[in-house]
């Protein structure tokens, strides 16, 4: 989680949230991630937020198609993107619009004058051009002619004026790295080796960060802007890199087939935000890993579970919509007992909804979103890191107990990076698969007394040809049967086999704060950092608040109840309409309160602060 | 060590008693494919029947090898994930044209275009048995049925024509009482690699009794069965003195007679297996104007899918060198902290 150990003294900033936003076109995210990358080497914790549109390419200058980045760092821990921007970076007065309203009073903005036209003005829906009229006043504005400015500088590559305009996101990075003192060396490198076969749009791009760059150093700018220093977060030592959740869950994911001692078939359907996982898997071969686009989300859960009925483990992966069209699947999957992961990374919906925007509304589909008495293992990822170790732990409970398991990341950790303290995997504890071999006394049916799972007897194993299917299974043969006291045991074995992994998951832990108190905040998924640093807060102003974060939604541990029932109140955030609030409700009886919010962004760390104090003032 | 024991069909055979209706067309399937299977060189353990829903998908249930009935028109998907786990399996798709046309049409599609080795026998009876005798996506126009009582108007589609339009590469018709045909063409539909389809007349005498027997009839089976040969010309009727002759103006088939208004067997059109257009038209070819072609209708082989997934992961890994997943995280841009 937060890699911060203690604060560093003396500093002028403690944290600081830099917001870079222009056209889908214009490399704001790329721009954000150069960025991302000088800051990591400078030593600050940080955590991002890419925030784009559904449109690939929507038209110039339209405030539905700004993309923007989001980044947050500082010298403490940082657990979010942050609340309020310090520094927005504009390249267009669409941009300005629909990001000013997060900027703080006094803030900087950074905008690129050449592109506040009348048509981009008037599309934009601004009367007065906002850099001239005064409206901006509370803030410190350095309005540049960057456009000129770029296209001046990259004059003697000999670029088009199209690819010449294009490096006036490279202008703004050098601006901004000038601001924070941060080191142009990563990036200059970067373009490099990205451009290798096209060394003039290398240089071109460098010599406009370095334009950028020397701007700042030489140019008279409003008062208040000078090179702002953010001290380096003191942090555990080690190797580090920054990773997406996408990224993490990939390498999770093959980090739990060798744990498992399986292959991997990863077999999908692109659907946006989940597809990087099948795009970053694909490019895995030589480890056991083979990737199948299938022709739907149906096609893609039935690959994997034919894989895993032949030994290997079949992984499957989508966003809510998807997972609705592999729901009779997953219930074939529970009726034949074998082992499948099935990644949910969620969006904002209903139906098509918000693609590209986050929300954690599949929890009650995951949790009851089949036919049937189909109960499944899920577990939630809490951090862009965390998709790496939740990616193995769902492994080794769908391989252990020879069930689906459905594993909820969303649209925020799918693309929000943070630095990952590198693990080596070789400390990892392997959880290696036996397939049944052995014909002496061989049936489809047979289950571990312990575990209750089911015999894997792969394909290719002489002796053990057997038949598996849908239609209900004799308990003790696994001939088909229809018989009523044998559907009986069949369903109430089923659901012993799945409510038992409660005694095999970790008790839970109370993440911050002490273990009874006046109130508990209760988070799964992606608020683990807004709450974090929502209770950090509220407990530095003597608050007595706690924050639990589950990471086993279901089953839960077998310790939640009476844990939970330990303080005086419990507030469950979630970004739904109140998922997991009904569910500890009706499971447990504890009169939870619930608080949501459903706009498609991340929980701010003062609306769960604000949350956290309205609690406490009905508790009086 | 002795040498392997022979099996035979009734290694073959489960213990499961089978529930079809007593007259099913399914029955003489099952037992011919049991009977075959001994002769295919392959082992026991190695061969995977996946089936999907309805009558014809009970099939795994009577077949003593691995078998997994899955879910309504999804068998190619499993299939196709069985067979990419483990290339080594030899592995069989069984459906129908429900199953396999109608809730399945599209990964039937997608089986037979990517090619993926399997050998799919789809029964095809014209009706919904299982479901209690609805009309099909094969059932002609006027069909009555529970869902249909004034009878069907929707187009049917023909299964072959279907394939062959989908890219398949192996492309055959058969009957289920023929049992010397049909293991004949199951054993070139094994033999093929990549995805063989094939469609199987299929009598259902619940819901659709007779449906084919125009074509079976041995009375009439020569008038209206064209057998079709790589290579041989395409003669029938009685002393096969009827044949095909393309009609170079429209494109198409006409019936001629040897013998009248000057016609000789060198007008008759010659099968060739490998030529699509050719199959097409022959796929096309129906009742009760032409004759039903019976037989492999199409064979032109092309890279198997499965083989080359395998292939490239070979190429990748010869390049790529050893897995190695520390250093794989330690990928890109990485600092250390001291």
């Amino acid at each position: 989680m937060s890699v911060v150990e203690e604060l560093e003294q003396g500093t002028e900033l403690s944290d600081v949230v830099v917001r870079f936003a222009g056209d889908s076109g214009d490399g704001m995210q790329l721009t954000g991630n150069n960025f991302t990358e000088a800051t990591a080497i400078y030593g600050n914790d940080l955590a991002t937020f890419p925030d784009f549109p559904a449109e690939i390419r929507a038209p110039a200058g339209a405030t539905f198609g700004v993309s923007a980045f989001q980044i947050y760092f500082g010298s403490e821990d940082v657990t979010t993107a942050g609340d309020d921007v310090d520094v927005l970076v504009v390249m267009n007065p669409a941009a300005l619009i629909t990001n000013v309203k997060d900027l703080v009073p006094g803030g900087v903005i950074i905008a690129d004058a050449d592109a506040f036209t009348a048509k981009n003005l008037a599309r934009a829906g601004y009367k007065e051009n906002p850099l001239e009229d005064g409206s901006l006043d509370a803030y410190r504005l350095i309005s540049i002619d960057i456009t000129k400015r770029v296209v001046d500088t990259v004059k003697p590559f000999g670029l088009s004026h199209k690819f010449a305009v294009r490096c006036k996101n490279m202008w703004t990075l050098g601006l901004t790295m000038w601001l924070f003192d941060r080191s142009r060396d990563a990036a200059i490198d970067g373009l490099r080796t990205k451009f290798a076969s096209k060394p003039d749009i290398a240089e071109a791009n460098v010599a406009a960060i370095n334009a950028g760059h020397a701007y700042g150093e030489t140019a008279e700018l409003p008062s208040g802007v000078d090179v702002y220093r953010v001290p380096k977060a003191v942090v555990k030592p080690g190797l580090y890199r920054n990773t997406t959740g996408s990224e993490a869950l990939a390498y999770g994911i093959i980090a739990g087939g060798q744990l498992a001692n399986v292959p991997l078939l990863f077999a999908s359907y692109p659907i946006t935000p989940a597809s990087s996982l099948l795009h970053t898997l694909s490019g895995q071969k030589h480890f056991e890993v083979l990737t199948f686009q299938a022709e739907d989300e149906i096609a893609a859960v039935c690959a994997a579970i034919g894989a895993s009925f032949a030994g290997s483990l079949g992984v499957t992966s989508s966003s809510g919509p998807g997972i609705s069209l592999k729901a009779e699947a997953i219930s074939l999957a529970c009726a034949t007992e074998l082992p499948l992961l099935i990644v949910n990374t969620q969006r904002g919906g209903p139906s098509t909804g918000l693609p590209t925007k986050t929300e954690q509304s599949d929890l009650n589909q995951a949790i009851f979103g089949r036919h049937a008495d189909t109960t499944l293992p899920v577990i939630a990822a809490c951090t862009s890191v965390d998709c790496f170790e939740v990616a193995i732990e769902a492994i080794r409970l769908a391989t252990k107990y020879r069930t689906p398991v459905i594993l909820l990341s969303d649209g925020y950790l799918a693309n929000a990076s943070e630095p990952w303290l590198l693990p080596d995997v070789s400390d990892l504890v392997p959880f290696p698969v036996e397939f049944e071999t052995n014909p002496e006394g061989f049936r489809p049916a047979n289950r571990d007394p312990e575990t209750l799972a089911r015999v894997w007897a792969k394909p290719g194993t002489p002796g053990l040809e057997h038949r598996i299917g849908g239609i209900e299974k004799d308990y003790v043969t696994g001939d088909i049967s229809y018989d009523a006291d044998n559907h009986q045991r069949m369903t109430d074995v089923r659901k012993a086999k799945i409510d038992n992994i409660a005694n095999d998951i970790p008790q839970q832990t109370v993440a911050l704060g002490n273990e009874t108190g006046d109130l508990a905040v209760l988070g799964w998924g992606s608020t683990f950092g807004a709450i974090h640093q929502g209770v950090k807060r509220a407990r530095l102003a003597g608050k007595d608040v706690a924050h639990i974060q589950i990471r086993h939604m279901w089953p839960m541990p077998s310790n939640l109840k009476e844990l939970l029932s330990g303080y005086k109140r419990v507030l469950i955030p979630e970004m739904n309409t109140g998922q997991l609030v009904k569910i500890i409700r009706a499971e447990y009886l504890i009169d939870a309160q619930s608080m949501t919010k459903v706009s498609g962004q991340p929980y701010k760390i003062k609306e769960i602060e604000a949350g956290i104090a309205a609690q406490l003032e009905s508790l009086k | 060590m002795n040498a392997p024991i022979k099996l035979t069909a009734k290694d073959y055979a489960t213990d499961q008693e089978v529930r079809w209706c007593p007259g099913c067309g399914d029955y003489a399937i099952l037992k011919a494919v049991q009977k075959l299977m001994p002769e295919l060189g392959v082992k026991k353990e190695n061969s995977v029947f996946v089936s999907g829903i309805g009558c014809s998908s009970r099939f795994p249930y009577y077949m003593n090898t691995y078998g997994f009935h899955t879910i309504h028109g999804r068998a190619p998907s499993f299939a196709t994930g069985v067979k990419l786990a483990n290339p080594e399996l030899d592995v069989w798709v069984v459906t129908g044209d429900g199953d396999g046309l109608s809730i399945g049409g599209n990964h039937m599609v997608h089986a037979l275009r990517r090619n993926v080795d399997l050998n799919i026998l789809l029964f095809n009876n014209e009706i919904y048995g299982l479901t209690k005798g609805q009309y099909s996506p094969t059932s002609p126009v006027g069909t009555r049925s529970p869902s249909t009582p004034d009878g069907s108007v929707d187009l049917p589609l023909s299964p072959a024509v279907f394939a062959i339009g989908s890219g398949a590469r192996f492309v055959a018709r058969t009957i289920d009482t023929e049992m010397k045909h049909l293991t004949k063409v199951l054993i070139s539909a094994h033999q093929h690699e990549g995805a063989s389809f094939v469609e199987i007349l299929q009598n259902c005498p619940v819901y659709n009794d007779g449906i084919f027997d125009s074509v079976k009839d041995k009375k009439q089976a020569a008038d209206t069965q064209l057998v079709i040969e790589h290579g041989e010309p395409l003669l029938f009727g009685q002393d096969n003195q009827k044949g095909l002759r393309l009609n170079a103006q429209n494109l198409s088939f006409e019936i001629v007679t040897i013998g009248q208004d000057g016609v000789t067997e060198a007008d008759i059109v010659v099968h060739d297996e490998t030529n699509k257009v050719l199959a097409q038209m022959l796929a096309q070819l129906k009742g009760p104007d032409f004759p039903v072609p019976v037989g492999v209708i199409y064979q032109a082989p092309a890279p198997a899918y499965v083989n080359e997934v395998y292939s490239q992961r070979i190429a990748v890994r010869e390049t790529k060198g050893k897995a190695d997943l520390n250093a794989l995280l330690r990928t890109g841009h990485t600092w250390t902290v001291e």
